[in-house]
């Protein structure tokens, strides 16, 4: 294995893209101090999108 | 910082203490499936990264020190990350919300300018000699007595430091999840054995990048939700003492302070001893810049480490802070308390998880939380090894064995690194006070050494007998201080001639002492002996090294201009938090 960014990618875009499901599904899924935001939607997305970047890096630097 | 966890967390192996506390909730945190899930896709990730490493494994040198072959933006991360361990976490949250924004100073003052010292000065001497470890360079620079003390010391440390931080995890795991103690322990132990078994330093080199992103992702929404909660920075100003929101405002007198500290203390005392004792000393984060490509790869690991780390503070000390003025706001969530009365600030960290983050991101929470554990056992692990087979059994045991050999040492080094490492946490769970007494010793063990490392490396002059006698008078006298003095009802055992304010500052002060020591003894004992010729200390000394010169490289790859823009951000921070 040469490119970490590969094997890290994918893990944040997998975790990401089930927290963004969940997100999805259960919206009302709140916490006990809820600020109205849905927060697995939100943390999820960033996470899918961390996940993508390094996905891309790394496809780009083989390219 | 683990000096912050070693220093201050004393309340933390009080076992009795932490059940059937009136008024705290068992198990707060309530796990869903979903929570679960990410919990197994991630220890399947890194069991699976040192399944894809284990290839390259064909010397010991591969397995024991990457045989500088990780690229920079990976030891960098990885510098900090061994150091992120689960106490740290736990302990800074705990700090921010016990002394407010003060805490930083263990990040901008005990940390930055002893990364950048090691990156400008230290890298080109420790590169540059190939030592394989921070003992071996102490055998080349000095002689093979010194290397002996410093290998002993700091196996033995590195075991005592897994263990009790696996005890803390598996205390802490227990109250809030309500797992057993035992399948906690066993569980986290036998992945980090697993990918450290199978790609060595690589595996827990790479797995510690995955970690520290995980960490930052997996906290920085706490920090976000809590401190908007709390209405911002203004919210918390306005709620707190404003010693809680000030890092310098208030270090003039000890008793202005909640650290309980006065300015000399603080700056020599952290800022330089226990800091650069640290960061340039100990062999655990060394080992990361010793993993890089090329010298100048080794020299920027630090430096570009030191970016996320100036702005770690707020990931990791801010929610603290904000849980102490939600308590101000009637917003419905208190830190708990102790049996004994007072706070359990230990709990901020997870209570706070429980309550702000619903099922799914709790589970991104717990996954980083049990990441933070991970990357500080397999830093442990992974210097513990090291050091053993190259310092001890090849110089000591068997000397000329073939590699094969000691590929094999190394392996089984490791696994016996986990297994005494989870005797210790038994052990911590039994003797409650020896373990108290290992912290405050383990936090001025450091101490000394970067009195011996700056003459060694900045004075021909200096010579073994020196360096030995200066390294061991050090430790007696930072023993004898802690023995001597009385800080919060620790310390003192054979006498009480000082009393100081704080834990704290009688931890600070006992480095200054110890390194002081070191310091005048490796003098004095150096003048009186014979130091080694010239012709020997090629690049181990400055003065006879060949520096590198690295003027062709643009600005953003040289370390001197990197440290100058790190300095100017640690300063801007600094006003801005003034």
């Amino acid at each position: 294995m040469n490119d970490l960014r590969r094997p890290t990618g994918i893990l944040f875009a997998v975790l990401g893209l089930i927290l963004v499901l969940y997100g999805l599904i259960h919206p009302g899924a709140r916490a006990e101090l809820d600020s109205g935001v849905n927060v697995n939607l939100w943390t999820g997305l960033t996470m899918l999108v961390f996940g993508g970047c390094l996905l891309w890096l790394s496809f780009r630097a083989k390219s | 910082m683990q000096l912050l966890g070693l220093a201050i967390l004393y309340s933390r192996l009080d076992r009795a203490v932490r059940y059937n506390c009136p008024g705290t909730e068992p198990n707060p945190l309530k796990l869903t499936p979903i929570d679960y899930a990410s919990l197994i896709i991630y220890f399947a990730f890194v069991m699976g990264i040192g399944w894809m490493v284990r290839r390259r494994i064909k010397t010991s040198e591969d397995f024991l020190t990457s045989k500088h072959s990780v690229p920079v933006w990976i030891t960098s991360l990885a510098f900090i990350a061994a150091n992120l361990g689960a106490q740290e976490m736990i302990g800074m949250c705990a700090s921010g919300a016990k002394y407010g924004i003060m805490t930083a100073q263990f990040y901008w003052l005990g940390a930055v300018p002893a990364m950048l010292f090691v990156g400008l000065f230290m890298m080109p001497f420790y590169y540059g000699s190939r030592a394989r470890s921070v003992p071996e360079y102490l055998k080349l620079r000095f002689d093979e007595k010194t290397r002996c003390l410093n290998a002993i010391t700091f196996a033995i440390m590195t075991v005592f430091s897994s263990g009790i931080s696996m005890y803390a995890l598996g205390l802490l795991f227990e109250l809030v999840l309500g797992w057993s103690f035992t399948s906690s322990v066993l569980l986290s132990a036998a992945i980090v054995l697993v990918y450290t078994f199978l790609g060595g330093l690589t595996s827990a080199i790479y797995n510690e990048v995955v970690q520290f992103f995980l960490i930052i992702l997996g906290f920085a929404p706490l920090s976000i939700l809590a401190v908007s909660k709390a209405g911002g920075w203004k919210g918390i100003s306005a709620h707190l003492q404003p010693v809680m929101t000030h890092t310098w405002r208030y270090v003039g007198h000890a008793s202005e302070n909640p650290m309980g500290v006065e300015p000399f203390g603080l700056i020599v005392g952290l800022g330089f001893v226990l800091s650069f004792g640290y960061w340039c000393t100990n062999f655990l984060v060394v080992q990361r810049a010793l993993a890089a490509e090329t010298m100048a790869g080794s020299r920027q690991t630090p430096i570009f480490a030191a970016f996320p780390k100036i702005l770690m503070p707020f990931v990791v000390i801010l929610p603290g802070i904000a849980a102490v003025a939600l308590m101000s706001t009637a917003s419905g969530y208190t830190i708990p308390l102790k049996h004994g009365g007072g706070y359990d600030y230990d709990q901020v960290l997870t209570t706070l998880m429980a309550k702000f983050y619903p099922n799914g991101t709790l589970g991104i929470g717990l996954t980083a939380l049990m990441a933070s554990f991970m990357s500080g056992m397999a830093g442990n692990v992974t210097a513990f090894n090291t050091v053993f087979t190259y310092d001890l059994y090849q110089s000591y045991i068997r000397r000329n064995a073939p590699d094969k050999h000691y590929l094999w040492v190394g392996r089984i080094t490791t696994i016996a690194g986990v297994i005494l490492s989870i005797g210790c946490a038994y052990l911590a769970t039994y003797f409650n006070n020896i373990m108290d007494f290992l912290q405050l010793v383990f936090a001025f063990v450091n101490a000394p050494l970067f009195a011996t490392f700056l003459l060694g490396m900045f004075w021909k002059r200096s010579t073994g007998h020196g360096a030995f006698w200066g390294l061991l008078t050090g430790l007696v006298a930072g023993g004898m201080t802690l023995g001597l003095t009385v800080a919060e009802n620790k310390g003192g055992w054979i006498a009480n001639l000082h009393q100081f304010p704080s834990s704290m500052a009688q931890n600070f002060w006992i480095a200054i002492i110890s390194w002081s020591t070191c310091f005048v003894v490796t003098y004095v004992v150096s003048m009186a002996t014979t130091p080694k010729p010239e012709s020997e200390l090629h690049n181990l000394v400055y003065g006879v090294t060949d520096l590198p010169h690295e003027g062709g490289a643009p600005w953003y790859k040289r370390p001197g201009p990197l440290a100058v823009i790190v300095i100017v951000v640690l300063v801007i921070f600094n006003v801005l938090f003034w």
